[in-house]
């Protein structure tokens, strides 16, 4: 089913190039949601959401004049088309652009069971049997929320240049939160399981997640203040490639680049790591959390090598930013809604797998961090530096994990981490989170094999 | 307009109704924004912007379920009735849930501005450079990243089973600079923001000055060494410290046992200089509304007096939960999402104290422009926290060496007991909800750097 017939967008596209422009395009989604929480052992809020819309936008030198509206009638987008060239009031009339065919639908990643075909009721149920399972393992817990939120896209991108390309999105996600406490203390432990794909992912041992988030709470429950000081920290597999995403991946991002507001600027081909160290954006993961058969500007996603051998390889780049910089869009190009202009973003990024384990990487520390999870992180993508709340940790001692410690917040600079990187292990896993940039939320796998870190500064609550 | 959404509103309500809905309540929604970003003296983008959509709320009994749609048809509207009924069936019993016993409206004057609509795009282009252009001209400012505008022209309506019916219509206007100073690994970042009901309000060179001075400020900053000592927290810290501290004091918080304020009503949670309240009916508040998100009419909410803590939120749900009246504090973000207990305008009273006299209290210690990472840095449950820092130290009484790469750690009911002066003058930030506040003294935090 077609959202934009390919003559309305062939006027669409016209109109909006009245005034001239170097490259005109049309965005149009249909996305349907449903999402489900519980809540102090109340299945409640449930909600479903549909909303239709349209972005357009012309690009001409380095401007972009753009608009969007909800809807997808001829009316809506012919209106949107007037107002962007209203915007380019000065120019000339240009091209009216390519003639297009029916979007083409993008190699997709397979649903086998699309998740609103499956009750609501037994959404419900999953979310109790969660439940249950994060207050099985102990009597400590004290609380449990458990979310679950699926999502349809389709997703439309017709421009100029003769684009027409089509793709259909369908993610899912759960997520468990629990508090546990003893005494005076209390402690959250949290953990996700999602991805680009059907109901399926949540078929084998959905309890599993709820089990792995009240350990995490329990386990903090015996926690040390965290250490402070400069210390060797390995980091964990899964979400501790948060510290990539956010250290290293969004100074890579290329509009950050080209306004020198990234430290990796003009470093391409630079060494920057050891030589064992090569890391990976790869939006075309299958059924990956920040997968996408294209990206929103029709480009078919693909696996972009961003560091090899430690040397800086590539850049992430847009249509936009691409043609500024004379290459080709690594399929970056992601908006949070119709409702935003593309920028280069992120997909899933990971370090590719080493040759260590995660024991001997631990085995070799005295005295250090064993961060495992993150509570989130910033970094100012200008110079590099970063914060990171580590949510679950552990001290390291003569190579052992020992205690738990709680409140430690590492602090450094991306550019400084990676070269410290000194071990990376073979077991790599992608987990799931949302990344924010300019009031746009999108979906980001983050992953990594456990990776040490020679030095890090480590900030805690002693 | 607004008579319109007014009449969309009913008719969602009706169609709830009509699917099997023994209440429902409407939300509707309908804006037109611009945003207009700079670079180098040339746009960078420019947008014109319409959005319209409505959320229906149904109840079944106790049960409610929610449904939202961008289509406004008459089968659009049946559809998401029949999509929140739907939804509600799945939801367990809630006894409190269900719609305000009163409704009503309070007068606020002056939430739209007549004269947005007599700005040319041209004019607003102007001001985005002038901002620019003004960060540019100090000396030491080697890149102006962005600067941008933005406003928006919006109208909600909201409609009930009970017979209410509402609508306001609200602008905002507001810019942003974001400039550089320094080079390679100690280049600075440095925000300036202003924000009004209409453009003429915004001063494109005080923002582009204010951003200039926050990044020349941090020019050569180093890692300072570990200590306690007194800090200041400059008006764009405290905002965000006192906007994470209202969200805890959320009824809904409390009662489902995620706020560390739990049970402390009536007890001194601060130093006595604090004064914290919850205005929804300040003119120039960016979260000021006639009603609630639920149809109750709007007040300013005392939450912090003499450093006691008065009252927490409540919606009508939260505060049938306690036995207790709502204090209208039912929000909306947007149409695609059912009504929360939340904040309006948090509004710090200002002290009397400016900041240097604020730098004399602190004598030797830290001031403090930028935090990074405090939502993940704070224990929501515990108010422990560690976050990452950046300003000045101060010394002798004076602003001293920029530092960088530290973190600030404390928990939050130490370092609101620690306010030991409140300074003026107090300003808007928009930038995490709408907080209002001046620089704040407090008597000591841990810093961790070298």
């Amino acid at each position: 089913m077609s959202l934009v017939a390919p003559d309305l967008a062939e006027r669409a596209i016209a109109r909006a190039l009245a005034n001239g422009g170097d490259l005109a395009e049309l965005y149009a989604e249909d996305r349907q949601g449903f999402a489900l929480s519980l809540d102090e052992g109340r299945v409640e809020a449930p909600q479903r959401g549909r909303e239709a819309g349209a972005c357009l936008r012309v690009v001409k030198g380095d401007s972009t004049y753009y608009g969007y509206v909800d809807g997808l009638a001829e009316p809506d987008l012919l209106r949107v088309a007037d107002s962007v060239a209203q915007g380019l009031r000065a120019g000339s009339a240009g091209e009216p652009g390519a003639a297009l065919t029916a979007a083409e639908p993008a190699r997709g990643h397979p649903v086998e069971t699309a998740p609103g075909s499956v009750p609501a009721g037994r959404k419900a149920e999953l979310l109790r049997a969660c439940e249950e399972h994060a207050r099985a393992a102990g009597a400590e817990v004290a609380q449990v929320r458990v979310g679950y939120a699926e999502s349809h896209r389709a997703v439309e991108v017709f421009n100029s240049d003769g684009r027409a390309a089509a793709d259909d999105r369908t993610r899912l996600r759960l997520s468990v939160q629990v508090v546990a406490r003893r005494d005076g203390r209390v402690e959250t432990g949290s953990d996700t399981r999602g991805g680009h794909a059907g109901f399926e992912l949540l078929e084998h041992e959905p309890e599993e997640v709820a089990a792995r988030a009240a350990r995490r709470a329990l386990t903090l429950l015996d926690a040390v203040d965290a250490p402070t000081g400069r210390l060797p920290v390995v980091v964990g597999n899964g979400f501790g490639g948060v510290l990539l995403h956010e250290a290293v991946g969004h100074g890579l991002e290329a509009d950050a680049v080209q306004k020198g507001a990234s430290i990796y600027a003009g470093r391409l081909g630079d060494q920057l790591a050891e030589p064992f160290v090569t890391a990976y954006d790869d939006g075309s993961r299958l059924n990956e959390w920040g997968s996408d058969g294209i990206d929103d500007e029709g480009t078919p996603t693909r696996r972009t090598t961003v560091i090899e051998d430690g040397r800086l390889t590539s850049y992430l780049y847009d249509v936009l930013r691409a043609r500024r910089d004379g290459v080709e869009s690594t399929g970056n190009g992601r908006r949070a809604s119709f409702r935003h202009l593309p920028i280069p973003r992120m997909t899933n990024t990971f370090f590719a797998p080493g040759e260590a384990t995660a024991d001997e990487l631990i085995g070799g520390v005295e005295r250090g961090l064993y961060a495992v999870s993150f509570g989130g992180g910033q970094v100012e993508p200008a110079t590099g530096d970063f914060v990171f709340g580590v949510s679950e940790g552990y001290l390291i001692e003569n190579g052992r994990v020992t205690a738990p410690v709680r409140g430690a917040t590492l602090i450094g600079n991306g550019i400084q981490a990676l070269a410290a990187v000194d071990g990376i292990a073979g077991d790599l896993a992608i987990a799931t989170g949302y990344c924010g940039k300019e009031g746009q939320s999108v979906p980001a796998g983050v992953g990594q094999p456990h990776v040490r870190i020679r030095e890090l500064t480590v900030g805690g609550t002693a | 307009m607004s008579a319109d959404l007014e009449t969309v509103a009913r008719r969602a309500v009706e169609a709830a109704a009509a699917a099997g809905a023994t209440d429902a309540e409407a939300f509707a929604e309908e804006e037109e924004s611009r945003r207009i970003r700079v670079y180098q003296g040339e746009v960078e983008s420019l947008s014109d912007a319409g959005g319209r959509g409505v959320g229906v709320r149904a109840f079944a009994g106790t049960r409610w379920g929610y449904a939202y749609t961008t289509d406004l048809s008459d089968a659009g509207l049946a559809d998401a009735g029949a999509a929140a009924c739907e939804a509600a069936a799945v939801a367990d019993e809630d006894e409190w849930a269900g719609l305000p016993d009163e409704f009503g409206t309070t007068p606020v004057e002056g939430l739209a501005s007549p004269e947005l609509a007599s700005w040319p795009t041209e004019r607003k282009v102007e001001l985005a450079l002038a901002a620019e252009r003004a960060a540019r001209a100090h000396e030491g400012v080697s890149q102006v990243e962005a600067a941008v505008y933005s406003d928006v022209d919006a109208s909600v309506a909201l409609a009930n089973s009970r017979g209410f019916a509402g609508s306001c219509a609200v602008t905002q206007a507001w810019a942003y600079v974001s400039a550089f100073a320094g080079e390679g690994a100690d280049l600075m970042t440095g925000l300036g923001v202003a924000l009004g009901r209409d453009p003429g309000e915004l001063d494109p060179e005080a923002i582009g000055a204010e951003a200039a001075s926050r990044a020349l400020a941090l020019v050569g900053a180093r890692q300072p060494e570990s200590r306690r000592c007194p800090v200041v927290l400059d008006a764009f810290v405290a905002a965000s410290f006192v906007g994470f501290i209202g969200g805890m004091l959320s009824a809904d918080a409390v009662q489902r046992g995620r706020s560390l304020f739990a049970g402390k009503e009536g007890e001194e949670i601060a130093g006595p200089a604090l004064e914290l309240v919850d205005d929804a009916t300040d003119p120039a508040g960016p979260g000021s509304a006639p009603f609630d998100g639920e149809g109750s009419p709007t007040r300013s909410t005392p939450l912090v007096q003499g450093g006691r803590l008065a009252t927490f939120l409540f919606d009508a749900r939260t505060a049938r939960r306690a036995d207790r009246a709502t204090t209208a504090s039912a929000r909306r973000g947007s149409y695609r999402a059912p009504p929360s207990v939340g904040t309006s305008n948090l509004v710090v009273s200002e002290g009397d104290a400016d900041l240097d006299t604020l730098l004399a209290e602190a004598g030797d210690g830290l001031y403090v422009t930028d935090v990074a990472g405090l939502h993940s840095g704070v224990n929501p449950v515990s108010g422990t926290f560690s976050v990452g820092a950046s300003g000045m130290l101060i010394e002798n009484g004076r602003l001293g060496a920029p530092v960088r790469e530290l973190t600030i750690a404390s928990d939050l009911v130490t370092m609101l007991r620690g306010v030991v002066r409140v300074g003026a003058p107090a300003r808007w930030v928009p930038l995490a909800g709408s907080v209002k506040t001046p620089p704040l003294l407090i008597e000591d935090m841990a810093i961790s750097g070298v």
